[in-house]
């Protein structure tokens, strides 16, 4: 029978599309699969489904117009990104905030952080298949949600800072809500740990998975939480400190496994350093202005300028070409989520394609923040 | 031995996790305390959005229906999408005499607006403002076009053109 079977049948590896309609793939990402039977040989990505040349439209934009651009890179680190090109402007112009500025952006950081890493933590269970996770960390969001929109007037794309400073001051309820929403969150937290994080069913589909050590890491150009999970250090906030990160108390969560579940561990631990950042600074918002009154028309001297922030994902970069003029020559943005990306068919050789699933979970990609 | 302590493991933090989410389904059953959906289409006339929040460009008439836009333009210039046309003529001030520049026509295109506020930070005059209407929705994208400035409106005195 045995030799009927090699005789007259054989195996063969074949392809497989995933995506880029797939709900796995976080957006319109494709995968192009090479299977045996069902484990992974190789792992392709397919990108440019929603290129939006950003890149491109910011040459035709003066640099008040590029920072609304930026909320749609990564969606959910678009404070991040708005202060990017702030910091940019403003080293190029030597012009000096305020520590209430300063403060205000530290905390906006944070928060959208949070409300990021909740993001990721609920679709990280239902891409495990616990759907509860999803609304649970809807929940918490919601509340972050709500203070943006109090305060910054949209829910997503805030579009807060402008060159020079915050568009309004921060509404009468901001410190009241900050407050209510750290007391939530910390009773919170702990039972994610419980729901999800210690289930061992959730356990034995993330530990030792996906592994990648730290010098590919290091090869890759991982950054964020995905590097910090393989025992990178790599925070922009601890090596470059921007706006107010010099004088808060954090650590730099390492964890040095290299797997989803350290991956994992890295976020929700990030979680707990935001709320301590968040709890240093909600009293001690100091007085100020709110805003630095800068010319109508702003044109950067002739050079080049980088500026680089923390992202929710990692190091999000910002490089403009100046030659003088009020548009940009040049503008490149580096983004986390596509170095990240890469790593992805170094992470899954030899694995299941369920377990793509939950590494390209942890790897936590935003697509238009790879296409731009 | 590993087989049985898995299975006694798998069954303990599931009734722990179960626990968590059987407390949240009962407490929300009978007291609907933490409940925190909306019924949308329900509760629409009691929606009511916060002051800042960023639903549409709107072209601020006062009671008398008089507007403060004297068609400058800077708002065309400041957007970046092109969302904003101003149509302005002149006509000679019955005061002075001198040539007076007048709002025609200011046409705001919600479907090409990001709503980055770059217009309203522009205006000289604070004419335009934010308006918290959110619902948008219309079958037909010509319908989205409107005319921001009312009919019949003027400009507010004491505002020079």
């Amino acid at each position: 029978m045995e030799e009927f079977l090699t005789d007259q049948l054989k195996t063969q590896e074949y392809f497989l599309n995933m995506g880029p309609q797939h709900p796995a793939t976080h957006g319109v990402l494709r995968l192009l699969l090479k299977l045996d039977g069902e484990i992974i040989r190789n792992v392709d990505m397919d990108l440019g489904f929603i290129h939006r040349s950003i890149e491109k439209m910011c040459e035709r934009n003066t640099y008040k117009q590029i920072i609304h651009l930026t909320d749609r890179l990564d969606y959910l680190s678009s404070h991040m990104n708005n202060e990017a090109v702030c910091l940019l402007v403003e080293k190029a112009l030597n012009i000096e905030v305020s520590d209430r500025i300063k403060v205000i952006r530290t905390m906006m950081d944070e928060l959208t952080r949070i409300s990021s890493h909740v993001l990721w933590w609920g679709v990280m269970g239902m891409d495990i298949g616990a759907l509860t996770t999803f609304m649970y960390g809807f929940r918490e969001r919601e509340m972050i949600n709500d203070i943006f929109e109090e305060t910054c007037g949209a829910r997503l794309t805030m579009n807060y800072n402008v060159i020079g400073g915050l568009r309004y001051d921060l509404h009468e309820n901001f410190v009241k809500r900050v407050k209510e929403f750290i007391k939530h969150f910390k009773k919170k937290l702990p039972e994610y740990d419980k729901l999800l994080t210690n289930n061992v069913i959730f356990r034995k589909r993330i530990e030792g998975v996906g592994y990648i050590s730290e010098k590919d890491a290091v090869a890759y150009g991982l950054n964020g939480p995905t590097a910090r999970g393989s025992g990178v250090s790599c925070d922009i906030r601890k090596i470059h400190p921007y706006s107010a990160y010099d004088r808060v108390d954090f650590e730099e969560v390492i964890f040095t496994e290299g797997d989803s579940y350290a991956r994992y561990k890295v976020r929700i631990q990030e979680m707990w350093q935001s709320l301590s950042i968040l709890e240093q600074l909600v009293d001690k918002i100091p007085e100020g202005e709110y805003r630095v009154k800068t010319k109508a028309v702003i044109k950067l001297p002739e050079g080049d300028y980088l500026q680089r922030v923390e992202a929710a994902r990692g190091d999000f970069g910002i490089f403009v070409k100046s030659t003088g003029q009020k548009f940009p020559y040049r503008v490149k943005f580096r983004s986390p989520g596509f170095a990240n990306l890469t790593a992805l068919n170094k992470m899954t050789q030899g694995l299941k394609i369920a377990d793509l699933v939950a590494v390209l979970s942890t790897i936590d990609i935003v697509v238009p923040d790879i296409d731009r | 031995m590993s087989y049985f302590s898995d299975i006694i493991n798998g069954t303990k933090t599931l009734i722990t996790g179960m626990r968590i989410t059987g407390k949240y389904f009962f407490v929300n059953l009978f007291t609907r305390k933490d409940v925190i959906t909306q019924q949308y289409p329900d509760n629409i006339d009691t929606l009511k959005m916060f002051d800042r929040f960023r639903g549409e460009i709107t072209l601020y008439h006062n009671e008398n229906n008089e507007h403060k836009c004297d068609a400058c333009t800077l708002c065309v210039s400041a957007c970046p999408n092109g969302s904003l046309e101003v149509f302005g003529d002149k006509k000679p001030d019955p005061e002075t005499g001198k040539n007076k520049r007048y709002l025609v026509k200011h046409i705001y295109h919600l479907e090409m607006c990001t709503m980055c506020g770059l217009c309203i930070e522009a205006c000289p005059q604070d004419a335009l403002e934010w308006g918290q209407d959110y619902h948008h929705v219309q079958y037909d994208r010509s319908k989205l076009t409107k005319v921001l400035n009312k009919p019949g409106s003027k400009l507010m005195s004491g505002i020079k053109g």
